[in-house]
């Protein structure tokens, strides 16, 4: 991966050069949006869910024992909120949605199809990186708030249902509203308008460097997708220090 | 590559001292070919000649080490000589774009370049499929086309920007001789209807002595060869002839190895 940093980042700026045609590709831009959309809701869904029902389990017996029921909800709400929801659902769209775009794009580089779009002076970039840069940076927010509101439902049922814990579902959620604020969210959502950002630009340069044939598409899928969750584990470590100290 | 120029006849191709390397295996070690405006100029060779790399380089794909390649006495390095001339080429595959149906592919340079209002584009997309007798193809995707097929949908694409000069890279490979004349007289047919310069890269002798005005024959990197058909059957070129006369000569097995 470092030693395409430079290629890596140079495709970032000629996709944000490029920001000014994106409304003639507003149709595939559209029509990303919703692959993507269409593609991960159930699975974020599910995973999100259980992601608040485990944060709970595992905080809520041990903090009920200290007399600290009162702190659950708040826990579980900030944790899902600022970490678990962005980095957990950036990573599955990396898996997803990066690997099918790195996939999609490898294997038009392969089978000539970006040559044949350049020898009709249409810019690769253009056509294939901006919409789906576009569409990714708009959908993982979204998927992201998504994902948060449901890992709170998961925690609240089994706050409620869980004998060990047993705090009534208003109770969970009244906890929650007093330590976690919009502005707590929103920083969850700018996390993963940057993981966004990462998981396309990477994805897309995986999938415009590949060659060879088929094994070179699985190649790069699997670069694609490593490289995606360990800048987005490394970025999120940044950022979270970063918006640490604008607060 | 762009559509700026009302000229529609063929233009010149001229290639001076073209070079190029991948790491160190020098491909193209110093080619010089003149190509006239209108002519069906075949480039021939043996696999691994460099036959592609050269053609990739024609059309601004690949950027050379050394030399220069004019189109009309411009240089095709210089942004605005692609904007001037209009440039396509019909890849080995067809390189058809497979997430798009055959006439989103054929429509795709009108389409994206805002040329044509949709309906404008449809009738013409729907009259350059007729002309390579891919009439009712329009809305299959490129997976449900042949490979006749697929070449055939390429060559419409390529004739939706009028070029004034289009490439071929291999159009008869992996084609019955069937469809192999098919697209023969499509590349004549196109010449004379239109008046475009062809330039085509093929190993099929067919096709090179069916179609060429002049044919150049290229082996390990360099144009060893150039001149009519009947200027080619008469090269004393030693690689030229090997591959001219290259023919199946099975041998008998001897009895004795039966036995």
């Amino acid at each position: 991966m470092f030693e395409n940093i430079g290629e890596i980042i140079l495709l970032f700026w000629r996709t944000v050069l490029a920001l000014p045609f994106a409304w003639r590709q507003r149709q595939k831009i559209f029509d990303q949006f919703f692959e993507i959309g269409n593609a991960s809701l159930l699975m974020v869904c599910m995973l999100s869910f259980f992601i608040g029902a485990v944060l709970t389990l595992q905080t809520g017996p041990v903090l009920v024992e200290r007399s600290l029921a009162s702190a659950v909800g708040g826990i579980v709400g900030y944790a899902m909120a600022k970490e678990m929801a962005p980095v957990m659902m950036a990573i599955l769209i990396a898996g997803r949605i990066g690997s099918a775009m790195a996939a999609e794009i490898g294997s038009m580089r392969v089978y000539q199809e970006i040559d044949a779009l350049r020898t009709m002076n249409i810019n690769p970039i253009h056509y294939l990186v901006l919409p789906r840069l576009i569409a990714l940076a708009f959908a993982l927010p979204m998927l992201v708030i998504f994902a948060i509101l449901v890992g709170w439902f998961g925690g609240a049922v089994i706050a409620e249902v869980n004998n060990q814990i047993s705090i009534p579902f208003q109770a969970f959620f009244s906890d929650l509203r007093s330590v976690v604020h919009l502005k707590d969210v929103a920083n969850g959502v700018f996390k993963s308008f940057c993981f966004a950002i990462v998981i396309g630009v990477i994805s897309c340069h995986q999938g415009m460097v590949t060659i060879g044939g088929p094994r070179g598409i699985g190649r790069s899928v699997t670069k694609a997708v490593v490289n995606s969750i360990v800048c987005i584990v490394f970025f999120d470590y940044f950022l979270t220090r970063v918006l640490l100290n604008e607060q | 590559m762009n559509n700026n120029s009302e000229n529609h006849s063929g233009v010149g191709l001229e290639v001076r001292g073209l070079r190029k390397s991948y790491d160190s295996q020098e491909v193209l070690k110093g080619i010089d070919i003149n190509v006239e405006p209108g002519e069906i100029f075949v480039i021939m060779g043996p696999s691994g000649s460099g036959k592609s790399v050269l053609l990739k380089h024609l059309i601004g794909l690949e950027p050379p080490d050394a030399g220069e390649i004019l189109i009309n006495g411009e240089s095709i390095q210089a942004e605005q000589t692609l904007d001037k001339y209009r440039l396509a080429m019909v890849f080995q595959s067809g390189a058809l774009l497979n997430s798009l149906t055959v006439g989103e592919n054929v429509g795709l340079y009108l389409y994206e370049h805002r040329l044509k209002p949709p309906a404008e584009i449809q009738k013409i997309v729907a009259q350059k499929l007729r002309d390579v007798g891919l009439g009712d193809a329009a809305d299959k995707t490129p997976a449900e086309l042949s490979g006749g097929m697929k070449k055939r949908a390429a060559i419409a694409r390529a004739l939706v920007i009028e070029p004034q000069l289009i490439l071929y890279d291999e159009p008869t490979s992996e084609l019955d001789p069937l469809s192999a004349v098919v697209i023969g007289e499509e590349i004549l047919k196109l010449k004379g209807r239109t008046g475009v310069t062809s330039v085509v890269v093929s190993h099929d002798r067919d096709l090179a002595f069916g179609i060429a005005d002049r044919i150049a024959f290229i082996s390990d990197g360099r144009i060893v060869a150039i001149g009519s058909c009947s200027e080619m059957k008469q090269s004393r070129d030693p690689a030229v002839q090997k591959f001219l006369r290259a023919d199946f000569k099975l041998e008998p097995e001897s009895e004795t190895k039966n036995l």
